[in-house]
């Protein structure tokens, strides 16, 4: 069997490639997208942690990370489309309409 | 799972997250999202978690995936996507410094969680990961996170609805 500290460096690499997503790409939905690979890097996290200990309590926690990563598409996306109604465009960097 | 197995599904998921985070088209970085998923449900069947494996392809690569493409093809962003990524803001310089620090980021965790000692891994009771396992612990000891996750919901799908809408006045 494979030990578990290689899940946990798997999940290392993937969590590192959803950063550099977030910070490289300029469309904010695949900024979003880059986001949900960091929450399943931590998933996958969770769940090799609870097969080492024999306990279900990790797969549980993930239960509920997918529960708030849906809720998030949802408000999310609706976010994404208001701001492209309004400025006709998906690029992080003419949204800015918090900055001040 | 064996080491082979491992590195082959290792490798894949690398590269399907790779993809997603540099193809410039984002419809096929969704479909690249999607592969990563499901790979990623098939890394928890062989950790023993098949109720979360299952939720995993339903939830994730079935609804959110679907929601996402909606929203791409709705915007019907290809052509400007492809223009936005032709003339991206910050430079190469600050790209690569973007990179490096992944990189290092990556290094660091893996080192991080290659060298940390674990316990001796805990034999699997009978029904481990399955639903009913899953279930009995979500319903007892997370009982009350999981009547908050319903108020979690309810708000999301209202805000959706209120931010989505259109203004007519």
């Amino acid at each position: 069997m494979v030990p578990t500290s290689w899940y946990l460096a798997l999940s290392a690499v993937l969590f590192a490639i959803g950063t550099v997503g977030v910070l490289v790409r300029r469309n904010v939905i695949v900024i979003f997208m880059a986001i949900e690979i960091m929450l399943n890097a931590v998933n996958l996290t969770f769940v090799a942690f609870a097969r080492q200990l024999g306990t279900v309590e990790g797969q549980v926690i993930v239960f509920f990370v997918m529960t708030v990563a849906a809720a998030e598409a949802a408000v999310g996306l609706a976010i994404i489309i208001a701001a492209f109604r309004n400025k006709q465009t998906v690029n992080a960097d003419e949204l800015a309409m918090l900055r001040w | 799972m064996g080491p082979v197995t491992f590195a082959v599904l290792a490798t894949l998921l690398v590269a399907s997250a790779l993809t997603v985070v540099l193809h410039p088209n984002p419809v096929k970085s969704a479909m690249a999202l999607v592969g990563t998923l499901f790979l990623l449900a098939v890394v928890f069947v062989f950790l023993g978690a098949h109720m979360i494996a299952a939720l995993q392809v339903i939830v994730y690569a079935g609804a959110i995936m679907v929601l996402f493409l909606f929203v791409i093809m709705l915007l019907n962003l290809q052509a400007e996507a492809l223009d936005l990524d032709a003339r991206r803001g910050g430079g190469a310089g600050l790209r690569v410094a973007a990179w490096l620090g992944g990189a290092v980021l990556a290094a660091e965790l893996a080192w991080l969680f290659l060298h940390v000692t674990l316990p001796p891994v805990a034999a699997a009771p009978l029904g481990y990961g399955g639903a009913v396992a899953v279930a009995r612990s979500l319903f007892t000891d997370s009982a009350l996170p999981f009547e908050l996750t319903s108020i979690l919901l309810l708000v999301a799908v209202i805000g959706a609805v209120v931010l989505g809408q259109r203004r007519t006045s």
